[in-house]
């Protein structure tokens, strides 16, 4: 790993720090390090190095935000509640779990958006369409075909799509 | 319309008739509702709050059924104002804590009512008299629909209806009847039902829902799961339950006749005569008195046409009810007990004894076989 200050030494002094919730990583050689004067130097010095851009990537799923509403992990262990309906998919791995003991099963089998039974229905409709049209190719019966891929473009462009 | 109109017109749920009145005083049914790229009121900040509530609450009153609607932001209604609505069950006491940024309509006949921005963006519910969950669910279910052209709905194609708290996500429904269980309590047989029900999934609670005591022998059950089960399977598991739950407090009414009679004509004589002798009464003992004389009804021992009345009382003895005609500040405890007590005398004035040659005979007759 080479160093984040020279960018040629080899690596071998490692600094993270947390500052206000966000964890930053520098890597330097013992060169830079010492030029830094790291050992004697307090918080805040990779920022003052201006190194370690604060990577959402590197930190651990507790730190997870939603990227919709800011919510984090730790708010909803806090309040048992979510920031809004996007945090279902962001935190999805760690209410999985929680669904199967609150609840009878893990899906819903209930009433559906009308828009929403519509869609899934015309999706369905599309997907049968294009594998006859498939079909329809590959049996080489061109005048099948035709009719299926007008089917589909009108399906396509009707109100729905 | 105004809120006079409301406090003066007791709602249709109190009113109506519906089947198995006598144990099942009320059906509701609770759909959550979120907006899919907003963030939930408890997470949302003041000016995104109200934003929200002036689109919902349009949406809401622009609704068929919600023509001539009472419809107020929050911050509007007094404290007292609040808490009728509390008691009368037309928004939660969640609900009545919040201030700017929150909302309620409901329609003349208090059947339908909206709370805007309580933990989710809407909770719309129905409520009607008597057993019909079916109905109520048919009532929402339809305003749902309605809504659901306007709105844009924070759907989950797995998860289905996404709320707040995950506790309410899937179908975002909850629903519930009221019942009134005297025979089930004076034969200690309550809590044996009540943890029976609770070993299937569904909740019981007290007059005003979680963490909230019973009285006046009044248990709420609810479903307790939202997710894996569809909407009528849910209702039909309710019905299912509180069909059973009925035949059990009918059966204990009947054992207590049969092998309680002194005990039950004595609980009753007493209600009736402290409910129409006291001074000064809480509303905790005005319920649980006024459930015997209602229960007394049921038996035959008044005549039938005191329970209305009777059940207007159940509402206009709580705190705030008791208060509304005398608005101008809030009345202390025991002034309230006074104005209470004095209420209660005067609506029961022209009630008759309890007539004891009206109680029902059972096969084994009229003794008193084991009575403490």
């Amino acid at each position: 790993m080479k160093c984040d200050v020279c960018q040629q030494g080899e690596a071998s002094v490692f600094l993270t720090e947390i500052v206000q919730g966000k964890m930053k990583k520098a890597n330097l050689c013992p060169a830079c390090a010492k030029a830094k004067d790291v050992e004697q130097a307090g918080f805040g010095l990779v920022e003052a190095l201006g190194l370690g851009a604060p990577s959402e990537l590197e930190l651990s799923p507790a730190g997870t935000k939603c990227p919709v509403c800011g919510f984090s992990q730790s708010d909803f262990k806090k309040t048992g509640r979510f920031g809004c309906s996007h945090c279902y998919d962001v935190f999805g791995d760690l209410l999985a779990p929680m669904l199967k003991n609150m609840h009878k099963g893990t899906e819903h089998v209930g009433k559906k958006p009308e828009d929403f039974e519509r869609q899934a229905e015309q999706s369905r409709k599309l997907q049968a369409l294009r594998e006859d049209l498939d079909r329809a190719v590959e049996a080489e019966e061109y005048e099948k075909a035709a009719t299926l891929r007008d089917q589909l473009r009108q399906l396509e462009t009707g109100p729905l799509a | 319309m105004k809120f006079s109109r409301i406090i003066a017109n007791t709602g249709e749920w109190l009113t109506g008739n519906g089947p198995h009145r006598n144990i099942v005083v009320s059906s509701r049914v609770r759909l959550a509702r979120n907006l899919r790229n907003k963030p939930f009121p408890g997470w949302a900040k003041k000016n995104e709050r109200v934003e929200i509530l002036q689109s919902l609450k349009e949406a809401v009153e622009g609704l068929p059924e919600m023509q001539n609607a009472f419809s107020e932001v929050l911050e509007s209604l007094s404290p007292l104002e609040k808490q009728v609505l509390v008691e009368r069950h037309l928004i939660s006491r969640e609900h009545a804590a919040k201030g700017v940024g929150s909302g309620v309509v409901m329609n003349v006949e208090q059947t339908l009512s909206f709370m805007i921005n309580e933990e989710d963006h809407l909770r719309m519910q129905a409520i009607l008299n008597g057993l019909q969950l079916s109905k109520v669910y048919e009532m929402i279910n339809k305003t749902d629909r309605e809504l659901e052209d306007s709105l844009d709905f924070a759907y989950h194609r797995e998860l289905g209806y996404l709320t707040a708290c995950p506790t309410n996500v899937g179908t975002g429904m909850r629903a519930s009847a009221m019942l009134h269980l005297p025979g089930l309590v004076m034969n200690d047989q309550v809590n044996k039902i009540i943890n029976s029900v609770n070993k299937i999934g569904l909740a019981v609670r007290g007059l005003h829902g979680e963490g909230t005591e019973a009285m006046g022998n009044l248990f709420q059950i609810s479903n307790q799961t939202t997710l894996g089960e569809a909407e009528e399977e849910i209702i039909e598991r309710l019905n299912k339950v509180i069909a059973t739950i009925i035949e059990h407090e009918q059966n204990a009414r009947l054992i207590l006749l049969e092998r309680r009679p002194t005990t039950l004509l004595d609980q009753i004589g007493r209600a009736y005569g402290i409910l129409c002798h006291a001074h000064s009464m809480t509303s905790k003992e005005a319920l649980n008195l006024l459930s015997v004389i209602k229960l007394g009804i049921d038996l035959g021992l008044f005549p039938a046409s005191h329970l209305p009345p009777v059940d207007e009382l159940f509402i206009e003895t709580q705190p705030a009810h008791l208060q509304k005609g005398v608005q101008l500040k809030k009345m202390a405890a025991d002034e309230r007990d006074t104005l209470r007590a004095s209420l209660i005398r005067a609506k029961l004035k022209s009630m008759p004894e309890p007539d004891i040659t009206k109680i029902p005979t059972t096969p084994s007759g009229a003794g008193d076989s084991h009575d403490e």
